[in-house]
């Protein structure tokens, strides 16, 4: 009876370490390089609130970034823009290839003219996309980026929405993300690591 | 406790003296127990339909308030919001309870927390002037206050 409880607590203290081990090994991986080897975005077609489409197939070369946002957005979406816009302005013409997508989270009210003016605020290599609720869901499932409806006492409603920029290389891989409030070298540091990529 | 709460709220408040003296903002307002530091917005992009108020509140009293009501000259639908980063997911919400302002605390309303939110803005406040509003407490009661509108990238990195 002991031997066996001793054997149980024993397989149980073993299970333990087991997986502590393997979240400390996952948190660091996850540290060195967020989100390791994830086949993170897939292809997609979506409309462009400058107009025509922006075809992910055809980005082929441009080493770009997309973020999820909204235009009702009261602080994470202007400050990307702006932070975003700082680091494109910095790196200048190595970045010339580099183009930026801000997907709206909530098609509802953002129409094409409303995030093209919206957008147009910042550097001309941002660009807002207008997927319909349906490529939406599809677009953020490929990027498991997150998003949902919150009410508010109005009758209206704010998004919460995954808040980061995920950089693909050349080839449409996903290589890394800017996480929100990352600092200004962070950032340059990313893109610029990106740009010298192949 | 009460010594380390003082020592709090002493050093809140010096630190946001400092920061409205520094940016050439001093400017607070009383009611009863509590005290709000230096109310700020920003200037709103073109397209944003959207702004938000951020100020200090110091509650000096040994109750508890809440605030439980805001308004302003440029919208017509003002909300108290909290916001929050989870796992890289930007929650909002509506605290349609109010905020609490617990006895001997500072509570800061700033970019990433906490934010007055002027919805369906019906006028675009300019870089450099000043809009009114009003915060209703539930003990302390209406107090008038003057945002004043800095950049539209006042605060970002
Ligand atoms: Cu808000």
């Amino acid at each position: 009876m002991i031997r066996k409880s001793r054997l149980v607590f024993g397989s149980v203290t073993l299970g333990v370490a087991a997986v502590l081990a393997a979240i400390l090994l996952i948190s660091h991986v996850w540290r060195e390089n967020p989100l390791p080897a994830m086949a993170l975005g897939g292809p997609f077609r979506l409309a462009s609130a400058n107009g025509g489409i922006v075809d992910s197939e055809q980005l082929r070369g441009h080493p770009y970034g997309v973020f999820f946002g909204f235009t009702h957005c009261p602080e994470v979406c202007p400050t990307t823009l702006y932070e975003m816009s700082q680091t494109l302005g910095e790196l200048g013409d190595q970045a010339k290839d580099f183009r930026l997508f801000m997907i709206t989270v909530d098609p509802e009210r953002d129409t094409a003219a409303l995030l093209k003016e919206y957008v147009g605020n910042f550097d001309p290599r941002m660009e807002g996309l207008v997927p319909t609720p349906e490529e939406l869901k599809a677009v953020a499932k490929s990027f498991r980026a997150y998003y949902d409806k919150q009410p508010t006492s109005d009758g209206s409603y704010t998004m919460n929405h995954t808040a980061m920029v995920y950089l693909m290389d050349r080839d449409g891989r996903f290589v890394t993300v800017i996480p929100y409030g990352d600092t200004p070298e962070g950032r340059l540091e990313k893109v610029r690591r990106l740009l010298g990529q192949g | 406790m009460r010594l380390v709460k003082e020592f709090a709220i002493a050093t809140a408040l010096t630190i946001a003296a400092g920061l409205s003296i520094a940016s050439g903002h001093a400017h607070e307002v009383k009611i009863g127990d509590l005290e709000i530091i230096h109310p700020w917005s920003r200037q709103p992009l073109p397209a944003a339909r959207v702004g938000a108020g951020f100020f200090v509140i110091a509650n000096e009293g040994k109750t508890d308030d809440r605030l439980i009501k805001a308004t302003a000259a440029i919208s017509d639908n003002v909300q108290i919001h909290e916001m929050a980063m989870e796992d890289g997911v930007m929650k909002m919400k509506e605290l349609t309870g109010g905020l609490v302002i617990p006895a001997g605390s500072t509570v800061e309303l700033k970019p990433g927390s906490y934010h007055i939110m002027f919805m369906d803005l019906k006028e675009r406040p300019v870089e450099g002037t000043a809009f009114e509003g009003t915060l209703t407490f539930e003990k302390a009661g209406t107090v008038s206050v003057t945002y004043e509108v800095e950049a539209p990238d006042a605060g970002m990195n």
